[in-house]
Formats: C-alpha cells, sequence, structure tokens
C-alpha cells in the first residue's frame, strides 16, 4: 500500500474533453480597454443610453479598484489591456430570429459538447440558453416559457425589451464596486441570462445556460440576472467549457439573484472550464462574483456548484438574508489537480429575524494542487434567533497538494447560533486495500471513495446534473491510480 | 491449493516473517495460532498482496499460481478473501454500492454478466439475515458507525457474498461477544466446503470451540514451531504459550497493529 500515492497521482492524469476549437469567422475587438471599447461595446449591442453610463460609471470606478491579493493563490498579474473585450461569431443579420438561422457550426459546437439546441434534439424539459464568447446564440422553449409568464432571455435582449425590471435590479445585489472584478464586468460584461418568474409562478421546466469561451485572447465577462418575484419557484443551472489553450483565459462573471417574499431560487454549476495541463500551463483564471438577495420574508436561495474546471478559481456564492425566516443554502464540491488552485466558498449575511443558513463544503485535492475553503458567517444586529450550520470537510489524494480552511465568523446579535464542523481526511491505503481486496479496480475505487465523500452535495443537484457530476468527477480522476 | 515455501517478509526493513512453510487443500479448516507480534496479522495481510509489506524471499502459490506476481486487486478475483481485524470505513459509499462492486468485479473476471441492482438487493438480504444484519445496514456507509461486532459480521457477510477460494479470517473473534461470536462462527461454517480452504488466525481458542479447525498452526518469531491437530489447541488453552518456550511479547514487533 505504500505505493498508493503514486498509483493516485496516476488517476489524476486525465485528458479534458471538452478542449477543441470552433472554426468560426468572428468579429473580434483588439485587445486593451478605455471608454471608446466600451462606448464600442454598448453601441454594437444596440444598449440604451442609460446603460452606457452605467457602465462607464462602473469603468471609472474600476480604475481606481486594486486587485485583490488576499486569496489563497498565485498567478503572474494580468494585463487588462492584453485581452480583447468583445468577441462574436459574425451572423449576417442583427439576431437569429430562429435556431434555424443559428450558425451550424455554432449547433455542432454545442451538440459535440452534449447540448443539443435543435428543435428536435432539444433536451427535454430543460431549457437552454447558449453563451458563445460574448454573446448569447440561442434560447430554447421560449414559448412555452413564455406562455407561463418566465421571461428567459439573453440579458443584451433584456436590455432593450425589459428595462424596468432591469434597471430596478441590475447592480442591486452586486454593485459595480463591490470589488475588482465585478467592476470590470459591469464596465465590459457582454451578454448573459436574463430570468424574471412572475408572482406565484413556478418554473415549468429547468432553466439553463451553457456557457462556452471560443476564441483566444478573449475575456469572458457574462452577467446574469435572476429575479424572482413573490411566492415563485426558479432552478437554474449552468455548465462551462473551453478550449485547450497555452495562455491563461479570464472569466470574470457577475451573477445577481433576487428573491422577493416566499420565493425560491436553486441555482446550480457544473463548472468544467479547461483547468490547463499537467504542468500547470494555460487554463482558465474564474475570478465570479455570485450573490443572491433573500429581500423576501421566508425566500429561499440555494447555491449549488461542483467546481472541476479553471487554473485559477476565486469565487464565494453568497447570501445576503435580510427577510424574515429566509434561508440561504450552499452545497459546493470543488476538486483540484496537477497545478490548479481554488480559492472558493460563501457568505451568509444574515440580517433578518430568524434567518437560517447551512453551508456543506466538500474539498478534493490532488496532484500538487491547493485548495481553500473560505467562508463567512455574519450575524448582523437584526438577526435575532438567526442561526448557521457550516461543514467543511477536505479530501486528500496523494501529498504533494494542499487543503485549506478559512472560516470567519462575525456575529453583533448574541442570540444568533453558530455551529461549524470542519474535517480532513485521506483517501486512506486502507481505504484503497479494503477495496482491492475485494477485486475492485484501484481507479473505480477512488472514483468511488469521492464520491461517496461528495454525496450530501450531489443530491442537492437536479437528477441530470448528478450523474453528470459523478461522470466528471471520475473523468477528472483518471488515471490518478496505475 | 495454497502452498507457502520458505517466506520471509519485512515492514520497512525489519523482518517479521522469517521462512514460513504451510500446505493448505480444498476443504481444510487451519488455525494460525499465536502470541502478539508473532507474524500472524502480517501472514493474512502478505497473503492478501498489502504493498506495505515487502517479500524478500521464498514463494506462495495458489492452485500453482504464483500470487506474488499478482496485484491484490487481481489474487481477490483468483478467491483470495481477507476478513480484516479491524475493517475500514469509507463514508457515503453504502455498503449496497460498495458489494456490489465487488461482486460484479469477480463475475466480470470469471465472464459472467453484472447483476443488476435489483437482482443484487435480493442476494445481498438474504445473505444479511445469515449474519444477523439487519438489511439496513446495506444502506448504510460501508462499516460507517458500524459496532466491532457488525464490522465482524459485516466482513463475513462479504465472504459469503463472494465465496473466496481461500478464506483468511484475521482476528474475526476479537472482540465480539459470545452471541456474536456465534454468529460469526455460524456464518464461517457456512462457508466450509469441499470446494473451499479456510485459514483462521486467532489469538485464543475459544474461536476454535465453534469453528473446528483440521489442522493448528503455532506461530512464533516469524516461523511455524509446532503444527497439530485440533488438540493442539486445546494444550494451549490449558498450558499458554509459554508452555512451548515463548513469551507472549519476546516476538518480533507485529507492525501490523
Amino acid at each position: 500500500m505504500a505505493t498508493t500515492d503514486k498509483e493516485v497521482n496516476e488517476l489524476i492524469k486525465r485528458e479534458y474533453e471538452h478542449g477543441f476549437v470552433t472554426e468560426i469567422e468572428a468579429e473580434t475587438f483588439e485587445p486593451g480597454l478605455n471608454e471608446d471599447v466600451i462606448a464600442r461595446l454598448s453601441a454594437i449591442k444596440n444598449e440604451p443610453k442609460w446603460m452606457l453610463e452605467w457602465r462607464l460609471k462602473a469603468y471609472r470606478r474600476w480604475l481606481e479598484m486594486d486587485e485583490p491579493d488576499w486569496a489563497h493563490v498565485g498567478y503572474p498579474k494580468i494585463d487588462y489591456n492584453s485581452i480583447s473585450y468583445y468577441s462574436a461569431p459574425k451572423r449576417k443579420e442583427d439576431m437569429p430570429q430562429s435556431l434555424d438561422e443559428v450558425d451550424p457550426e455554432l449547433l455542432k459546437t454545442y451538440e459535440k459538447l452534449g447540448i443539443p439546441l435543435h428543435e428536435r434534439e432539444k433536451l427535454a424539459g430543460v431549457a437552454v440558453d447558449a453563451v458563445f464568447d460574448s454573446v448569447s446564440v440561442a434560447t430554447t422553449f421560449k414559448e412555452p416559457l413564455a406562455k407561463a409568464g418566465v421571461i428567459f432571455c439573453s440579458i443584451s435582449e433584456a436590455i432593450r425589451d425589459y428595462p424596468e425590471l432591469v434597471q430596478k435590479y441590475l447592480g442591486s445585489v452586486v454593485p459595480a464596486g463591490d470589488n475588482f472584478f465585478a467592476g470590470l464586468n459591469s464596465a465590459v460584461f457582454s451578454d448573459g441570462t436574463f430570468v424574471y418568474v412572475p408572482k406565484g409562478v413556478r418554473c415549468p421546466m429547468e432553466l439553463s445556460t451553457y456557457f462556452r469561451i471560443n476564441a483566444a485572447n478573449t475575456g469572458q465577462f457574462e452577467r446574469t440576472l435572476i429575479v424572482a418575484d413573490e411566492g415563485s419557484y426558479v432552478s437554474y443551472l449552468e455548465g462551462c467549457t473551453a478550449p485547450m489553450r497555452d495562455e491563461n483565459q479570464l472569466h470574470a462573471a457577475v451573477v445577481e439573484l433576487v428573491a422577493l417574499d416566499d420565493a425560491q431560487i436553486k441555482y446550480s454549476t457544473v463548472q468544467n472550464w479547461y483547468p490547463g495541463d499537467e504542468n500547470g500551463k494555460g487554463g482558465i483564471y474564474n475570478f465570479v462574483t455570485k450573490r443572491g438577495a433573500c429581500i423576501g420574508k421566508n425566500s429561499k436561495i440555494s447555491w449549488t456548484q461542483v467546481e472541476t474546471g479553471s487554473a485559477v478559481t476565486w469565487k464565494y456564492p453568497s447570501c445576503v438574508l435580510r427577510g424574515e425566516n429566509s434561508v440561504g443554502e450552499f452545497y459546493s464540491v470543488a476538486l483540484t489537480h496537477n497545478y490548479q488552485q481554488a480559492d472558493t466558498g460563501t457568505k451568509m449575511i444574515h440580517m433578518g429575524k430568524n434567518t437560517r443558513s447551512t453551508i456543506i463544503s466538500k474539498g478534493i485535492s490532488a496532484g500538487k494542487s491547493s485548495n481553500a475553503y473560505r467562508g463567512l458567517v455574519k450575524f448582523g444586529p437584526g438577526a435575532e434567533g438567526a442561526r448557521n450550520f457550516t461543514q467543511c470537510d477536505s479530501l486528500l489524494i496523494g501529498d504533494r497538494c494542499g487543503a485549506h480552511t478559512f472560516p470567519y465568523i462575525e456575529s453583533k446579535n448574541k442570540s444568533a447560533i453558530v455551529e461549524h464542523e470542519a474535517t480532513t481526511s485521506k483517501v486512506s491505503d486502507e481505504q484503497m486495500f479494503l477495496c482491492r481486496q475485494r477485486g475492485i479496480d484501484p481507479e473505480q475505487a477512488v472514483s468511488m471513495i469521492v464520491n461517496g465523500f461528495c454525496k450530501e452535495v450531489f443530491k442537492e443537484l437536479p437528477m441530470e446534473f448528478a450523474v453528470e457530476a459523478g461522470k466528471l468527477l471520475e473523468v477528472s480522476l483518471e488515471g490518478s491510480v496505475g | 491449493m495454497l502452498s507457502i515455501k520458505n517466506l520471509h517478509a519485512s515492514v520497512e526493513g525489519k523482518e517479521i516473517l522469517k521462512g514460513i512453510n504451510l500446505d493448505v487443500k480444498a476443504g481444510e479448516v487451519h488455525a494460525i495460532m499465536g502470541p502478539n507480534g508473532s507474524g500472524k496479522s502480517t501472514l493474512s495481510q502478505v497473503l492478501a498482496g498489502n504493498e506495505a509489506f515487502d517479500v524478500t524471499d521464498g514463494s506462495i502459490t495458489l492452485n500453482g499460481e504464483n500470487l506474488l506476481e499478482l496485484e491484490t486487486e487481481e489474487r481477490a478475483r483468483e478467491g483470495i478473501f481477507l476478513a480484516f481485524q479491524y475493517p475500514v470505513e469509507i463514508p457515503g459509499v453504502s455498503n449496497l454500492q460498495f458489494l456490489r462492486t465487488a461482486v460484479n468485479a469477480m463475475r466480470t473476471h470469471k465472464g459472467e454478466e453484472e447483476m443488476n441492482a435489483a437482482e443484487f438487493m435480493k442476494l445481498a438480504k438474504e445473505v444479511s439475515k445469515q449474519v444477523d444484519l439487519d438489511p439496513s445496514f446495506l444502506k448504510r456507509g460501508v462499516n460507517e458507525g458500524f459496532s466491532g461486532g457488525e464490522k465482524k459480521r459485516n466482513e463475513i457477510m462479504q465472504a459469503l457474498l463472494l465465496q473466496p477460494q481461500l478464506a483468511i479470517l484475521d482476528e474475526t473473534d476479537s472482540g465480539l461477544d459470545i452471541d456474536a461470536l456465534k454468529v460469526v462462527s455460524d456464518g464461517v461454517n457456512a462457508l466450509r466446503s469441499d470446494d473451499r480452504a479456510i485459514l483462521m488466525v486467532t489469538h485464543y481458542q475459544r474461536l476454535l470451540n465453534h469453528i473446528v479447525p483440521d489442522y493448528v498452526h503455532v506461530l512464533a518469531g516469524g516461523k511455524i514451531i509446532k503444527s497439530g491437530g485440533r488438540e493442539l489447541a486445546l494444550e494451549l488453552e490449558e498450558k499458554g504459550y509459554g508452555w512451548l518456550g515463548i513469551k507472549d511479547e519476546d516476538a518480533a514487533t507485529d507492525a501490523a497493529n
């Protein structure tokens, strides 16, 4: 069993499945960022004047901000003028009116990724918004959703078609001045998804966005805004992949969720951006701000994330619990291997009475990777009777990786209760020996042990995603035993 | 069936087994007895292929096949089963899933079709009754929160499901009360058959009242110093290991513990 570490390290070697590049004619901005670039971006998208002003204000603010350096990650300084801020496949008309008009190359791309967009083959029961580099290329199931009163469209369309809703909520949860990457995103976001679920409506199907980075030297800056009106319910999923390239690429998204009285939003992510090669070359920098505001009483926001990709991840899906009795949840599996670095966790900000939050975080580190959980649980003076339960478990595979836990607790209310549990364990030689002694292949054994470790989180994912996530972990760990 | 010749094994450079010779035929039940630190557990671990131990000399064959060339999982598929002294927990992996994966690994190896979840559930429920484990244990994590006795019964259940050629029971009686000992022994006796051999490793004689061995061997200082029939165990119980000129603690440290 002394060789298990070596075996396990073998197992972590794997091929990235989604690393292909789509050859498509694109309109791409020259690298560089200034007010003219933002004006051009806004003009291309036919945005109203207020939007351009919003962007410029964010940009000026951003210029005065510093890139955060407190995360437990290291990467060379990013030159923000060497990035192109817009790249979109060329098309004849302004917007494709139906899927038939979408470039077949794009449809093929999504098919290859397992996300068929075409009418005949589209995923049953799941509506998809497909975002390719800087633009949304297609949105499925628009009609049945419209019948239910649900708005599901690209954020660019929403800015044009539903300006009141967008103006009311955009930046209300994550203001432009919130942090460096959110500021950058507010200035240059190019597309993303908008969802509005009206009062009392239970969204009839799962909504999802599939993000694909294709062009080289571009950043992807998407913006997602989901508003669940009183008594409504929506479950939303996002998936992400990118080609294999030697250069790092920046992905700085902002996601804002708003839940009014008695509304529920369930937001699930399977993040599989290109993680870089086994020597740590290339990969996506995933610097993302995700936050939900439970502004109504009895509202609930639940984040579930499975993070297996990206070279560097900096991400803290959070909940601001303002409404009385509102509930925030965070379920996370973060797997790092080779030279991947992840600093991820959540913030649960309890403001209202009897607000409750649950944090279950499972970090798996393999190879030479570094995996940190960073979480803040904060109780404001008004958080009478509020409660939090946090459980952070780390699993180490091999002996060259690192796991770190940085929990922060701030309480300004004496009646608030917080419970914190943390464990660190290894896929032990004894566990491997038991499995192998029963005739089970070492690779299958590691994958079984890791899946068992993540079970509490996987059961929160929608069915199709849970299977997908299990498989993804299997692929991610392939070759870690030999 | 099993033939061990001049087996030497060490852990971290320290020699524990110093020339073991043993032949076990199909249908036989052998008991390996000995004081703490005599190398009993090391012998079971080495047979199962635990890579923490280095075999420095000698040979082990199973039905003429060189076991030392096979990986742990390959030995298992050839029919070597080890019931662990301290079964480890695998949190979140259900017993049912674990057992079905194991059974299907064996079946695939034999060229048989894999069992589906429903078929396996039926079989596992029957077998769990045989060792007096409530079927609810099948849904729990592997050994997760099991008591000592439940872990041992779980091990025997696995042997009954996997139907090995050679079952090695490492201190299966340790930590069991008299009722649990009876259940476990009944399970082991149900395993006895003409085409299967059982190797019991134990410190105490009492297990042998329930599972009557054909042969008893005394292991001390990494060697078998005496072999005999059932009566040898009784003699040991009466006179202690001192009678054979060995003290309980004088042997090499048993690194497996």
